[in-house]
């Protein structure tokens, strides 16, 4: 059964329902799927919780759907970059958890690793921790943190082959990996895709299995914060 | 005359040691980076995934894959190694990392620390800091003595929601710097022409003075 799909919508045929749970790789606007966003921001489900670290900004990556009012609830850590976010949340249009950005991660590992819970120390004392089980190991306090999966990962990587194994490029590679194992269904779309052996087989970063469907998109690759410094002489 | 932004960063900076890892977070510390003694090797972490974090890029070479946790662009250097958030949380939640520098809205004189929301006005979220706070070996906070408005942001106890108990061990201000003692704040450097009762005057915790203050 082959993986490679013409583009996002075709490879999103018969995935998306309203209600449905789906994570989203990236970290601010790096690494994000952005050929997946835009398909099901045109397809018009609704009614989504959406986990990702951040939002996207303001009318592009996952801002874009929060514009269009098709989140329901984000699952995320740090929302700072976005007004529309803030202005939904405290007009209680839009449901919120936060959880430490380490937390969320391994959350996300734990899920794809068929781990369903988890003790860290992070949070212990504040609301984060709140109705959660503590337990002390070796004298210290943790909480229980249970793994996350979802109906629908989208991720975004440099290099696949046709099998779907990937290779990701710089810190555009963030939450994309432990994301592509914890979908019921992975969805990765990459820059470009090469023949089967082509990419080194110890450097890959995603073993296949992980992903079931695949599409090489075409990226703005837009830039959230530029800073630059001079040449001296 | 209290001290700049820069001489905090300048007096943060000498909190690293040679072989250090250190996370340095967005704003302030960010600064820290133009300060490090190039007699000693230290190591930048940045939590979205890179180990070995270079300076700003020149203008045109940009890289939309190449950013620090402030979502600025940034270069590698010959040692730089990339890894995935859960990787990138592992150094930081196991303990690996050596020092954490950040930023704070309000701290305790027993090292609680608050600096991710506002409720009802601010919405941003913890990002890294709660694990940062929780699995570096030491924190070092850097902050404004007292808020925009003039409050005292050195507190008995914090009255935003904390970002973590106990955790921090040094806080920098533009007045002086700080230890988190377990007989409570210890006053340790004061900035030049800064009196004692200046800060106490801008202080709500209570301190103790060092042994050898020079005040």
């Amino acid at each position: 059964m082959g993986k490679l799909y013409t583009d996002a919508v075709a490879a999103l045929d018969g995935v998306l329902f309203d209600g449905m749970t789906i994570m989203a790789g990236g970290f601010g606007l790096c690494g994000i799927p952005e050929n997946a966003i835009q398909a099901i921001l045109d397809s018009g489900v609704k009614d989504l919780t959406i986990i990702s670290n951040n939002c996207g900004v303001d009318g592009f990556g996952l801002g874009k759907l929060l514009d269009a009012k098709r989140i329901r609830k984000m699952v995320s850590s740090y929302v700072g970059e976005n007004k529309e976010f803030e202005r939904q949340f405290l007009a209680g249009e839009l449901e919120l958890e936060f959880n430490p950005q380490g937390t969320l991660a391994e959350r996300i590992r734990a899920g794809g690793a068929g781990i369903p819970g988890f003790y860290v120390k992070t949070g212990v004392g504040t609301v984060i921790a709140e109705g959660k089980d503590h337990r002390d190991f070796d004298g210290e306090t943790y909480i229980m943190e249970t793994g996350l999966t979802a109906d629908l990962s989208i991720v975004k990587a440099w290099k696949a082959d046709p099998q779907g194994n990937l290779i990701y490029r710089k810190t555009a590679r963030n939450f994309n990996p432990m994301m592509a194992s914890a979908g019921k269904v992975t969805l990765a779309e990459v820059e470009d895709i090469v023949e089967l052996g082509e990419l080194d087989a110890d450097a890959i970063h995603t073993p296949g299995i992980f992903v079931q469907r695949l599409i090489k998109g075409e990226f703005e690759k837009r830039i959230e914060q530029r800073t630059t410094r001079t040449k001296e002489g | 005359m209290a001290w700049t932004r820069e001489d905090m960063a300048r007096r943060a900076a000498q909190e690293m040691e040679d072989g250090f890892y250190v996370n340095l977070g967005i704003g302030i510390p960010t600064l820290v980076a133009n300060f490090i003694d190039e007699s000693i090797d230290v190591t930048l972490q940045s939590e979205n995934g890179m180990l070995g974090m270079g300076p700003f890029p020149y203008e045109g070479e940009e890289d939309p894959d190449l950013i620090n946790a402030g979502k600025q662009t940034i270069t590698e250097l010959r040692r730089t190694s990339y890894f995935s958030s859960a990787d990138s949380f592992a150094m930081i939640r196991g303990g690996h990392i050596d020092l954490s520098i950040l930023g704070a809205m309000e701290v305790s004189g027993t090292g609680d620390i608050a600096n991710w929301m506002i409720p009802g006005k601010m919405v941003k979220g913890m990002g890294g800091a709660m694990d940062l706070v929780a699995g570096v070996k030491r924190v070092v906070v850097i902050m404004d003595h007292t808020s925009k408005a003039g409050d005292p942001k050195l507190l008995k106890t914090c009255s935003l929601p904390l970002t973590g108990t106990g955790v921090v061990d040094r806080i920098i201000t533009n007045l002086g710097v700080f230890d988190v003692t377990d007989d409570g704040l210890v006053l340790v450097e004061l900035a030049p022409e800064v009196t004692v009762d200046d800060v106490k005057a801008s202080t709500e915790a209570k301190f103790a003075l060092a042994e050898g203050l020079v005040v």
